[in-house]
């Protein structure tokens, strides 16, 4: 269990540090460096100014050692400023995460219970399996922008129940977090009932099923007792490797109601070519989801006694 | 009505509405590009069956040539990356060693990352600064796209491939054609190559599928094709926008987003039903 757990460590930091070159790199084709766009919003800057400033911050240095003089401090603990936000990027990053993890947390538990709840459903009345799984495929298919668009159109604008979004100026409210989180799950649950279905038949078949069965346990017990508990352990993998796509995938729906997590954070310091908070929050992004994935793997096989000899 | 006949119908019925779009837009004589400021939020009507949106473009229309950049970025993003990754599958499966391991751990690099973000930060990338047309011209636009999504897809289509290349490698009639002092590349293109095409196939259905929602995605973003260029995504973006003067706006761009998805995934599934598979 340590040695897996180093390896996974080790491995993670290893990712870390190749994506982190890597979209340093990127980084530098981004439109505008700092100085052109700081010409551009004051026309009095001479050239010699502009110099300058290059050589002020480090920018006239080649380019391996910018990267490493960045990373090194990274390392530090020194996470620098970021511009659009003019504020340390470590306070930004705090109350971000937090928003994204309540988002991204609640979502996984409704789309985790309902997922499996209608897979049950679609295993246990055979006549509700068809419906169940035309609702999976085309929920699977729905973009979740477009998802969010038609509950404020539904919720916000026609009924006026809920708040469109506004989360940034009103706070943290449990009004806010409704239709975020719907659409987020709504979005997930669908990919949850259909591995959910193929795992519950495939059980249902094997032979300890048939010796519930014949000892005469109520089809109930077997589906609840029997069958579901060694269903949910592949539904739980495909959660795990959605927990990225989970926390990523919050970049749209923060988006689209306007709220303050990581994802917006990171889409924010794209667009608003801030390239030293984007890259801190794309490697923060990629170290939580990675986390994650590896949180899961470590709880099933917690759960999971055939895993552990391997 | 089987799942594979279904779906390519389905694609079937929109290749043909964005092939129609030229004859659409004649017939009801509206430019998707033109602005018409005084029909402005017109609501569905004859002259305009799905409404107008905010500068009174037709909408129906603009859907149609829409269909026509999202169908083509998608197929051509998805093909690029089956073509990569069934070569880089099958050169990892047949030289082993560290080919093989370079590219596997290649794909569980991609794979650990969480991909929006990280597309969102390729997709934002000023592709003039290494000399190619800047963001922005429509034929970049797609071009730039179709790259960054081809970037992303080769890889589960290169682990899928190197599984089912190494399992034909060791089976007998590739021995026998071996024994029987069949060249190298003859035995990869003649014997291996075509127990992959199952796979691949429903690989490349599910890619089709991804490319798309990943292309609606980045351009709802703003970071894929850029208006005035219709693409079901920024149609959607433009849509947000409007939700409370033309809510039918943001109806339709996503219904064929969810149409062309399910198809693609309808299509996949029916392969691998075929196929005897789950």
């Amino acid at each position: 269990m340590t040695r897996i757990l180093a390896t996974r460590l080790l491995q993670i930091a290893l990712t870390l540090a190749v994506l982190s070159f890597c979209a340093f790199a990127l980084i530098a084709l981004m439109p505008g460096d700092p100085i052109e766009v700081a010409i551009a919003g004051d026309p009095r800057l001479t050239a010699e100014d502009a110099a300058r400033l290059r050589a002020l911050h480090g920018l006239d240095r080649p380019f391996h050692d910018r990267y490493l003089a960045w990373a090194g401090g990274l390392l530090r603990g020194e996470f620098g400023y970021s511009r659009l936000f003019a504020q340390p990027v470590a306070a930004l990053l705090g109350p971000a995460l937090l928003s994204t993890l309540a988002l991204a947390g609640t979502a996984l538990l409704i789309a985790l219970t309902l997922g499996v709840a209608l897979g049950a459903l679609a295993a246990a009345r055979p006549r509700a399996a068809p419906a169940v799984d035309a609702v999976a495929v085309m929920g699977q298919a729905m973009p979740t922008f477009w998802l969010g668009i038609l509950l404020i159109i539904a919720f916000a604008v026609t009924l006026g129940w809920l708040p469109a979004g506004g989360a940034a100026e009103h706070g943290p409210g449990l009004r806010y977090l409704v239709l975020p989180v719907a659409t987020l799950a709504i979005a997930h649950l669908a990919a949850y009932a259909r591995h959910s279905v193929a795992s519950l038949e495939a059980t249902l078949t094997e032979p300890w099923i048939r010796t519930a069965r014949a000892r005469g346990a109520s089809e109930r017990a077997v589906l609840l007792r029997h069958a579901l508990p060694n269903a949910a352990l592949p539904v739980l993998q495909i959660a795990a490797l959605d927990a990225g796509a989970l926390a990523g995938g919050a970049l749209v729906t923060e988006t689209v109601f306007a709220r303050p997590g990581m994802g917006k954070l990171l889409y924010d310091a794209v667009m608003g070519n801030d390239t030293n908070l984007a890259l801190i929050a794309l490697l923060l992004v990629a170290l939580v989801t990675m986390l994650a994935t590896l949180g899961a793997d470590l709880a099933q096989r917690a759960l999971d006694p055939r895993l552990r000899e391997r | 009505m089987t799942r594979l006949s279904l779906g390519l119908g389905l694609l079937g019925l929109l290749a043909l509405a964005a092939a129609a779009a030229p004859l659409v837009a004649a017939w009801l004589g509206h430019d998707p590009f033109a602005p018409d400021l005084l029909a402005r939020f017109a609501p569905p009507s004859a002259a305009h069956p799905l409404g107008t949106d905010d500068l009174g473009r037709d909408i129906l229309t603009r859907l149609l040539y829409g269909a026509r950049v999202s169908l083509a970025v998608g197929l051509a993003a998805a093909l690029a990356a089956a073509a990569i990754g069934t070569l880089a599958g099958l050169l990892a499966a047949w030289r082993g060693g560290v080919a093989d391991a370079l590219v596997m751990r290649f794909a569980d690099f991609m794979l650990a990352l969480p991909a929006l973000p990280l597309l969102v930060l390729l997709a934002a990338a000023d592709p003039s600064r290494i000399g190619l047309p800047a963001r922005g011209e429509a034929a970049g636009d797609v071009l730039r796209i179709v790259v960054i999504l081809a970037l992303f897809g080769w890889v589960g289509v290169a682990r899928l491939a190197r599984a089912a290349a190494l399992a034909t490698l060791s089976r007998d009639h590739v021995r026998a054609a071996r024994a029987l002092g069949a060249s190298e590349p003859r035995i990869l293109l003649r014997h291996v190559l075509p127990a992959l095409l199952p796979p691949v196939a429903v690989a490349t259905a599910l890619a089709v599928a991804g490319a798309i929602l990943a292309e609606s995605t980045l351009s709802f973003l703003g970071l894929g094709i850029s208006p005035p260029a219709p693409s079901w995504g920024n149609m959607l973006a433009n849509a947000q926008e409007l939700v409370f003067s033309a809510p039918w706006a943001a109806v339709w761009p996503g219904l064929a987003i969810m149409a062309t998805v399910a198809a693609c995934t309808l299509v996949a599934d029916g392969i691998r039903r075929r196929r005897g598979g789950v």
